[in-house]
């Protein structure tokens, strides 16, 4: 559309020209082109309209004389049509396109985990001092036998259905290669193998480069089956069938024909330079009984000696699908929140489809326990697991483990700009191109999330000990752990827990 | 010993060890003061075209060609370290004529002028590989043909 | 214990001293050098007129080098005789010194035609040791008028250590012009151009036919009146001592790559060489500083039983008049590059595929690259030599190389 923006830019860079010192690495540094250097003035100018508030250039000023600023020049208040849907508007009146975002759901909706509180030991039960005494954080996940039985000859049956074994009840989940780039991936892979716990291919196959790290590895299988052959399914420690996900539930995925460069294609195994489209649903899988099929399939073909998980998004009827799952076969059910990250969704969908995690889990686990199936499968949550806090919260809401992807990325350098979908990851991460890849250092990245990790897991021995607890097997579904806190009767129900006081 | 290497792969080119390098040697204790309005002389410098970049600095050599063509002998070893008396020198430049890297240039005084590792400015440690956002300039001990 | 003997103290006889020491920490060493200075590099002399240095610090390895390195020095000494049958060289003081293993640092001496009517100069110098530049620096005045005859680098590098000493400094040359031996014509009149911006008088094509007290006639037929007259036609190596000995010679003392001459237990090393140009492709004199140096180091460690090699030998220099520089190096063959200015310029000659030789004249930033092309013998096929030719950088070697120069100790 000619002539007029409608709008002014969202951000502005300010910039202290007295501490500026003509470096220009803010200019080379930003693959938006937002920082331009003026030789006839010496001096850096910038175009605002193309900032996505990724504060590259912020971190690398070495003398901190940017900062990027949210634009104080608004619409005239309107507490009904507020300035993001104004912009919105705007922005589908010029281009007559579907809005696209990336990362997780930005809006102000509940966020059930700061509404719990964890208990702790005082008096009548003691607490444990994680330095001084065994506490235990590895989880096995798998289906459990219910009891306990012997052979004819009186002997323990240990035989167990295969078990994904982690050393603390946390994973690094889906993320495609193509969504992110190889040095991520990298970076992902070492840090799983280094910490004894699992990351994920997402759908876009496994780079042959990563095979090594395959006994950390979750091999996804998705609609679109991209990349998915023998050796690729016997390459993993588990294999995931992706159903939906958080970000984009009822929705398949797009990775644009741009990232499809050579080893993406390879990956993949589809032509470079075409799109790669995953078909909102499994084209073999209308009902648990194709889940089954499928479920079954990918079994034999590994000989049975691997975890199936099955991954679904939380949507309103959760609680039956899981249960659906449960008797597939299945081992694992992921299941990914409303507020989980994407590279890239509709706008509409990712900010309006879907449930919280925390009611979609509680609401889950019950509904198992209930069936008496609870143990034919494990659960892992995900969906905006944000701290240490968020993972004991889920553990004791009935969590076997949690998945995380937004916590991992930012580890990664991540500053949540969500906009991954241009391609233009000025962090190295959600982008293709080699200038930009080569940003994100696995060295550095690895450590990062290796540091991540370890610090999560130190702060999750300390809550425990506090509650007087010494293995994420005590505290799994042990609601009384939880109150709530400014929580209606409803959403206590649904969580299974009193309100904080009671 | 310790000495400054370059992962080509992990360069971005941002060129910060550069303005690092001029601000370790610089004697200010404010980059801005240091280097603000001023041509900066590291003794660091980022090569390259629009794909490839890396930084070359001394590589303080096992049999250093600068330090036997040096006329007035103020280029020395010291613990390793290729270091040059800057009183010494009478900027004649033959080490810029003979060092095969081009890690040697003249300071501002006529004097030549080159990466000492930082080892005597208050950065105490190689400024270029502390402030490198992407490790692609380490210090670090290798050995010697390891790549 | 082995004993070694070198015969000369500058570059060539202490980088001799630090080759042995590399290797051997026990075996005697006794130097002797007719300098009654300690060891000092012969190029700083002009630096010294200029006030760029001083005696103290001009000393090259300190001076105490002697002593750390366990040196028996006698200054102020000279060879009169190499016997190398008995092994054992003579001294002026009477003294015979046996060895077991000798190095040759003879160096060179100036070299001057017969002027006629030379010896009615009063005030008559060359220019090659500090002891020279100490008289001369005696002798000048504010008002005196100096003639330096010959415009090559030690010449001009020693009007320029003149400029503000003397009242005035011409120099004259036979040659049509300055530094001949290192520039061609199109470099040259910029050098020209910018020593007489900085007060120097050129009498280039014109050199002097006889002298008469003060005053110089030349052979254009002017004349010139001068109160201190400086010869810098050139130098000679000091081969005497081991031809006469029954050692090869030609211009220079003959030496192989480990700086061995003909004779068994005899090395020589610095500018009383001859040794083979890599970017020639014969021998010839290399006599430079940083060859003696080389020279020297290669010559003690075989001395003392290694197997070092002086193979990457050519002609360099790197020198500097009134803030503008110049690098030269190797051979001129045919050239490949030519980038004129106003202020400066830059040649590069290549023959067979490799690089053989260049001026620069000016921009002098990272030469080291250029030369290193030539020692090397680079082929210039396996190196983008295109770009290199544009600017020298690492970016032409390719990824192997960076990887192997930068990642890895050198």
């Amino acid at each position: 559309m000619p002539g007029i923006d409608y709008f002014y830019p969202e951000f502005e860079v300010v910039r202290r020209d007295e501490r500026c010192i003509r470096c220009r690495v803010c200019e080379r540094q930003c693959a938006n082109e937002v920082h331009r250097y003026d030789p006839e003035r010496d001096m850096l100018i910038s175009d605002e309209a193309k900032c996505v508030n990724c504060q590259r250039c912020v971190s690398l000023c070495p003398t901190r004389a940017l900062k990027i600023v949210r634009s104080d020049c608004r619409l005239r208040e309107n507490a009904n049509w507020d300035g993001d849907t104004i912009r919105e508007v705007y922005k589908q009146a010029a281009s007559g396109g579907v809005l696209l975002s990336s990362m997780g759901n930005p809006k102000p909706l509940p966020v059930y985990w700061d509404k719990l509180l964890i208990n702790a030991s005082q008096v009548t039960n003691p607490s444990i001092d994680p330095l001084r005494e065994p506490m235990e954080t590895k989880v096995f996940l798998g289906k459990k036998p219910d009891r306990m039985t012997r052979d004819a000859g009186g002997k323990l049956v240990t035989d167990l259905t295969p078990q994904l074994e982690l050393s603390m009840p946390v994973m690094f989940s889906a993320m495609s290669y193509g969504s992110i780039s190889y040095n991520a991936h990298a970076s992902l892979a070492r840090a799983a193998t280094e910490m004894g716990v699992c990351y994920n291919t997402g759908e876009g196959g496994l780079h042959e480069d990563f095979y090594k790290y395959g006994p950390n590895t979750i091999v996804q299988v998705a609609s679109g089956r991209f990349g998915v052959h023998e050796d690729y399914l016997e390459a993993g420690a588990a294999i995931e069938i992706k159903m939906g996900q958080g970000a984009k539930p009822g929705i398949g995925g797009h990775l644009p024909g741009a990232k499809v460069g050579p080893d993406v294609s390879r990956t993949r195994m589809i032509p470079e330079g075409s799109d790669a489209i995953s078909p909102a649903p499994h084209h073999d899988i209308y009902s648990i009984e194709d889940l089954r099929q499928l479920v079954w399939s990918l079994k034999e073909a590994t000989g049975h000696r691997k975890p199936v998980i099955v991954k679904v998004a939380a949507v309103h009827n959760i609680a039956a699908i899981a249960s659906g799952i449960a008797r597939s076969g299945a081992d694992i059910i992921a299941i990914d929140g409303f507020r989980g990250g994407t590279g890239a969704a509709p706008t509409r969908i990712r900010d309006h489809v879907g449930i919280p995690i925390e009611l979609a889990l509680a609401s889950v686990d019950q509904r198992l326990r209930d069936e008496g199936i609870r143990n034919n499968v494990s659960l892992v949550v995900g969906g905006s697991i944000r701290s240490s806090a968020d993972v004991v919260k889920a553990v004791a809401l009935g969590a076997d483990a949690c998945y995380i992807a937004t916590a991992a990325v930012l580890a990664l350098g991540c500053h949540l700009c969500r906009t991954c979908q241009s391609g233009r990851c000025n962090w190295g991460i959600a982008t293709q191109r080699p200038d930009l890849t080569k940003r994100l250092n696995p060295d550095i990245g690895s450590q990062r999330l290796v540091n991540l990790l370890t610090a999560w897991k130190r702060e999750i021995m300390e809550l425990m000990g506090g509650m007087g607890i010494n293995s994420i097997e005590a505290l799994r579904g042990n609601r009384l752990m939880l109150r709530g806190v400014g929580l209606n009767e409803t959403e206590l129900r649904i969580l299974g827990i009193s309100h904080a006081g009671e | 010993m310790k000495r400054v290497y370059v992962n080509e792969e992990w360069c971005l080119g941002c060129h910060l060890c550069e303005f690092n390098c001029a601000f370790a040697n610089s004697g200010e204790s404010d980059m801005v003061k240091a280097l603000k309005g001023k041509p900066i002389r590291p003794r660091i410098r980022v090569e390259g075209d629009d794909r490839i970049t890396y930084a070359v600095s001394c590589r303080h050599c096992l049999d250093p060609l600068c330090i036997r063509s040096c006329i007035s002998g103020a280029l020395h070893k010291e613990d390793g370290v290729v270091c040059i008396d800057r009183e010494k020198c009478v900027g004649c430049l033959t080490c810029v004529l003979v060092c095969p890297y081009g890690a040697v240039q003249p300071g501002p005084d006529g004097a030549a002028m080159k990466c000492e590792l930082c080892l005597k400015n208050a950065c105490g440690e190689p400024a270029c590989a502390a402030g490198c956002p992407n490790r692609a300039i380490v210090y670090e001990e290798r050995e010697e043909g390891q790549a | 214990m082995k004993k070694y003997l070198i015969i000369g103290g500058s570059i060539a006889g202490v980088s001799c001293v630090e080759g042995i020491r590399s290797r051997d920490k026990e075996g005697e060493i006794t130097l002797v050098t007719s300098e009654p200075f300690s060891n000092y590099g012969r190029p700083l002399i002009s630096y010294y007129l200029e006030g760029k240095t001083d005696v103290k610090r001009m000393s090259w390895r300190g001076e105490d080098f002697y002593e750390r390195n366990r040196v028996d020095v006698r200054h102020a000494v000279t060879a009169e005789k190499l016997e190398p049958e008995a092994k054992r060289v003579l001294l002026s003081t009477g003294e015979a010194l046996p060895y077991d293993a000798l190095c040759l640092c003879l160096g060179s001496h100036p070299f001057s035609p017969r002027f006629e009517g030379v010896e009615t100069v009063e005030n008559r110098f060359f220019f090659t040791t500090l002891s020279d530049a100490l008289a001369l620096e005696k002798t000048v005045t504010k008002t005196s008028r100096v003639l330096v005859v010959g415009a090559g680098f030690i010449g001009l590098k020693c009007a320029e250590g003149l400029r503000d000493r003397a009242g005035s400094v011409t120099v004259c040359d036979l040659a049509e012009h300055a530094m001949s031996a290192n520039l061609d014509a199109d470099c040259a009149p910029i050098l020209e151009k910018h020593l007489e911006a900085n007060g120097l008088r050129l009498m280039l094509g014109d050199t002097v036919e006889r002298f008469e007290g003060q005053t110089a006639h030349m052979k254009s037929g002017q004349t010139v009146g001068f109160d201190v007259l400086v010869i810098a036609i050139g130098t000679r190596p000091n081969v005497s001592l081991l031809a006469e000995a029954g050692g090869g010679v030609n211009k220079g003392i003959l030496v192989g790559e480990g700086m061995e001459t003909s004779l068994p237990g005899i090395w020589a090393a610095g500018d009383c060489t001859e040794s083979m140009d890599v970017s020639a492709g014969a021998t010839g004199l290399l006599a430079v500083l940083p060859n003696a140096s080389l020279q020297g180091f290669c010559a003690g460690v075989n001395m003392a039983g290694g197997s070092e090699r002086f193979d990457k030998g050519i002609k360099m220099n790197s020198i500097g008049f009134f803030g503008l520089h110049i690098m030269s190096a190797g051979t001129y063959t045919e050239p490949v590059y030519t980038e004129l200015t106003d202020t400066g310029c830059k040649k590069l000659f290549a023959k067979d595929g490799v690089l053989t030789g260049f001026i620069l004249l000016g921009d002098t930033a990272r030469a080291g690259i250029y030369t290193s092309l030539i020692r090397e013998r680079t082929p210039l096929e396996t190196i983008d030599f295109e770009a290199v030719k544009k600017e020298p950088s690492l970016l032409p070697f390719g990824q192997d190389y960076r990887a192997k120069k930068l990642g890895g100790a050198v």
